[in-house]
């Protein structure tokens, strides 16, 4: 058969459409951000911790603006104050000196004064913060009498506190107190002395509720009030407000953990940025470089490593010094990112290692890409995602590392509050007010366990061979 | 094996030599000195004391001086006590810290594969969820929060019993060593129990494991010696760089306990810029770091065959 024989006709060929589906996508294509997004907002661990991040931010960066106390304010009628409500004075005159009780000794012997217990221990008046004044009555031959104040009860062990008085004159069966008088409960007891100015017989004890009051000038003067004339006597003048209380110079704390949490963030955020970028510049360079000088670079970065690393922030700290009004973060800085890029260098240059073998790289340098080309836009996206995860575990990391510095004196300087140098001064009044230790504690830890388990989130997010492992 | 040794003691050397390097450096641009004191005002005492100390020569004569005496170990004089050599501060206060650290090392190492082993046989169930709540709590509570607070709770409970269970603060005896030693290691523990969960998770219902079981051992020598010893390796490996932190942590719990270790000692040279003693304490330190990590990678290598090293 001959093909001159068979003639094709327009009808022997169908045209086959140009553009027909041989698949179709039946969903919305995902990229990897919006992919690491919906997982990242299934997690519920981590989206509380990203709220309580976005709230510690708003905490200090917008919690100064509404509440306008400086940090370094001391208010010294108010220190080392609990949290509570608002502190309230009453106006009262000013003080008057006070002449006291005299009263007639009453003779006695040896025997009865040993077995005696001052009566009739009483206040004159009641008991403020400008004067405590107590009356009792002559105890038959006693030669003085001794006052113990305490701040807690003396019963059952007999701990009376500090001697206030040493009354060498029979007669007199009174005492004022206007010692640091604070508004709290007092303990005052007394002893009668024989006459060779031992403590004889038992003592008796007065409990006494102080509160606080002040003059109209004083009020005036400490700037609680405009004018004294505005106020009568009687009245109740509320004092400067501290929510959480104060520390023991009687500054705010609320206030101090505001610009405290703009040290610790501060220093939290911005360290492991400058040392991420100087470990992604490093490794990549490693890695892209390769052969010898990717050894003697890498053999560096172990070096760096194996620095133990507490002590040589401590150590670059001091070399770097501390001048006169400064607050220590720029040197903190710099020690932090002298010693902790390499963590960041190790990763990048292995992430780089893997994709420079990838598939899509080598098509990618087939058509034609160029070496910053293929880092821009294959190599940095790729490896973003690890980045981003160890950016997220080394934030607490360094949050940690000026809490440790600071609370051994070697962070921030003083008048400059941390979150870390709170809890050095606030371990030493630990017993008393535990509320200057506690505060600073609890926000470093929140601060700390929000971003682990956001860590922990963006890992599983992200990182697609790491999902799944703890 | 041998070879690697060899290379790896070598590579350590280096290491150590380095560090020894970057405290010369460091210490040396220090601003201001240990000797610009206030009661040296006298030149002719303060050069003889620069003499005394080698502070009068040309850096890099210094730096040659001080490397031949670290490498015979001789760290030298203190600069604020000066009748007391560095080697012998360091002779009378490390072994303290090292007691404290090692006791925190067994603690954390136990607990930490006890408690891992646990949380991966009862997954996802009430013991799990306890366990991983407070690991969590233990890597998220600073070192000296916890010192602080377990101090503050240890004042109350023996205030509350009357009787002095366990001592506060200080050293001596080895009550005074159990709450210390329990906060150092928490950290680490609660990092170990997370590393023991996950690698008891890979190994739970591995072939030989199922193997075991159904060849009818009874459960506790599958767990001993099939699971337990399988998932411990990992474990081992991160056991030097927890040393390491364990022991620069180990300044905090000795500030708070108030333990005459030479973590404390180390701060309190630090505050008093004495040249001679924080040299010495870092390069010791960074020595037993250093070498502290080789051991135990030669100790991981002895324990697991399938590990070769090269």
């Amino acid at each position: 058969m001959s093909t001159a024989a068979f003639k094709f006709g327009p009808g022997d060929f169908e045209q086959v459409a140009t553009e027909r589906r041989t698949q179709t996508l039946s969903r919305p294509s995902v990229s990897y951000w919006q992919d690491a997004w919906r997982r990242l907002k299934d997690n519920r661990r981590a989206l509380i911790s990203l709220w309580i991040v976005i709230a510690l931010a708003l905490f200090t960066l917008a919690g100064p603006l509404l509440w306008r106390v400086d940090p370094a304010a001391q208010d010294l009628d108010q220190v080392s104050q609990p949290p509570g409500l608002p502190q309230v004075a009453v106006i009262v005159e000013p003080y008057v000196p006070w002449a006291g009780i005299m009263a007639t000794p009453v003779p006695g012997t040896a025997e009865t004064l040993a077995a005696a217990t001052p009566e009739g221990l009483r206040l004159v008046e009641p008991a403020t913060t400008q004067a405590v004044r107590l009356a009792w009555d002559p105890v038959p031959g006693a030669s003085g009498y001794r006052l113990y104040r305490n701040i807690f009860d003396p019963e059952p062990d007999g701990a009376v506190g500090l001697p206030v008085a040493e009354i060498l004159d029979p007669g007199q069966v009174s005492f004022e107190d206007r010692l640091d008088l604070e508004p709290a409960r007092y303990w005052y007891s007394v002893f009668a002395r024989d006459e060779f100015g031992a403590e004889a017989g038992d003592y008796a004890t007065v409990t006494v509720d102080a509160t606080r009051v002040v003059s109209a000038a004083e009020a005036e003067t400490l700037g609680w009030i405009g004018a004294a004339a505005a106020v009568a006597l009687g009245d109740e003048i509320v004092l400067p407000y501290h929510p959480l209380g104060t520390d023991y110079l009687g500054r705010d704390m609320l206030s101090r953990l505001m610009y405290g949490a703009r040290v610790s963030l501060f220093i939290g955020v911005v360290a492991p940025l400058l040392f991420v970028v100087v470990g992604i510049v490093y490794g990549s360079a490693a890695g892209f470089i390769g052969g010898r000088v990717d050894q003697l670079l890498m053999r560096f970065a172990d070096f760096v490593v194996a620095l133990p690393f507490l002590l040589f922030m401590i150590l670059f700290k001091i070399a770097f010094g501390i001048g006169p009004g400064e607050s220590g973060i720029f040197p903190m800085l710099v020690a932090l990112v002298l010693l902790a890029w390499p963590a960041t260098a190790r990763l990048v240059r292995g992430q780089v290692l893997q994709i420079r073998e990838e598939g899509y790289i080598g098509a990618s340098q087939l058509l034609g890409a160029k070496t910053t080309y293929l880092v821009l836009r294959h190599m940095i996206p790729n490896t973003m995602g690890v980045i981003l995860v160890t950016l997220t575990f080394a934030v607490p990391t360094v949050i940690f590392t000026e809490a440790f510095l600071s609370f051994i004196g070697m962070g921030v300087a003083p008048p400059t509050p941390s979150w870390g140098s709170m809890s050095n001064e606030g371990l030493r009044t630990m017993l008393t007010h535990p509320h200057e230790l506690i505060f600073p504690a609890i926000f470093i830890s929140v601060t700390v366990l929000a971003f682990n388990l956001l860590g922990d989130g963006l890992r599983d997010a992200l990182d697609v061979r790491m999902r799944g492992r703890e | 094996m041998f070879r690697y040794t060899v290379k790896r003691l070598i590579q350590g050397v280096i290491t150590v030599w380095f560090i020894a390097t970057a405290t010369f450096i460091a210490m040396h641009s220090v601003p201001g000195d240990p000797l610009s004191g206030e009661r040296l005002a006298n030149e002719e005492i303060r050069a003889n004391l620069e003499a005394r100390y080698g502070l009068d020569r040309p850096l890099f004569e210094q730096y040659l001086i001080y490397m031949g005496n670290m490498a015979r170990g001789d760290f030298g004089i203190s600069f604020t006590q000066q009748n007391r050599r560095v080697n012998d501060i360091i002779r009378e206060h490390f072994p303290v810290s090292a007691t404290l650290g090692i006791l925190a090392v067994v603690f954390a190492a136990l607990g930490g594969i006890l408690w891992g082993a646990l949380t991966a046989l009862f997954r996802n169930r009430l013991p799990d969820i306890v366990i991983m709540f407070l690991v969590i709590l233990g890597i998220s509570v600073p070192s000296f929060v916890v010192a602080a607070l377990s101090q503050l709770g240890l004042t109350s409970l023996n205030a509350l019993l009357g009787v002095s269970i366990l001592p506060v603060a200080g050293w001596g005896t080895l009550l005074h060593m159990v709450v210390p030693s329990m906060v150092l290691g928490l950290g680490t523990m609660a990092f170990l129990t997370r590393l023991m969960r996950s690698s008891m998770l890979e190994i739970v219902n591995a072939d030989f494991v199922r193997t075991a079981r159904s060849k009818g051992l009874p459960p506790t020598r599958i767990f001993l010696k099939h699971q337990l010893r399988n998932a411990i390796l990992p474990v081992i490996t991160v056991l030097g760089p927890a040393i390491a932190a364990i022991t620069t942590g180990g300044f905090v719990v000795e500030l708070v306990f108030a333990i005459p270790g030479l973590g404390r000692y180390f701060v309190q040279a630090v505050q008093q810029l004495d040249y001679t003693v924080i040299m010495g304490t870092t390069v010791f330190y960074g020595a037993f770091l250093v070498f502290m990590v080789i051991l135990v990678d030669l100790v991981y290598g002895l324990i697991d065959p399938r590990v070769r090293l090269e």
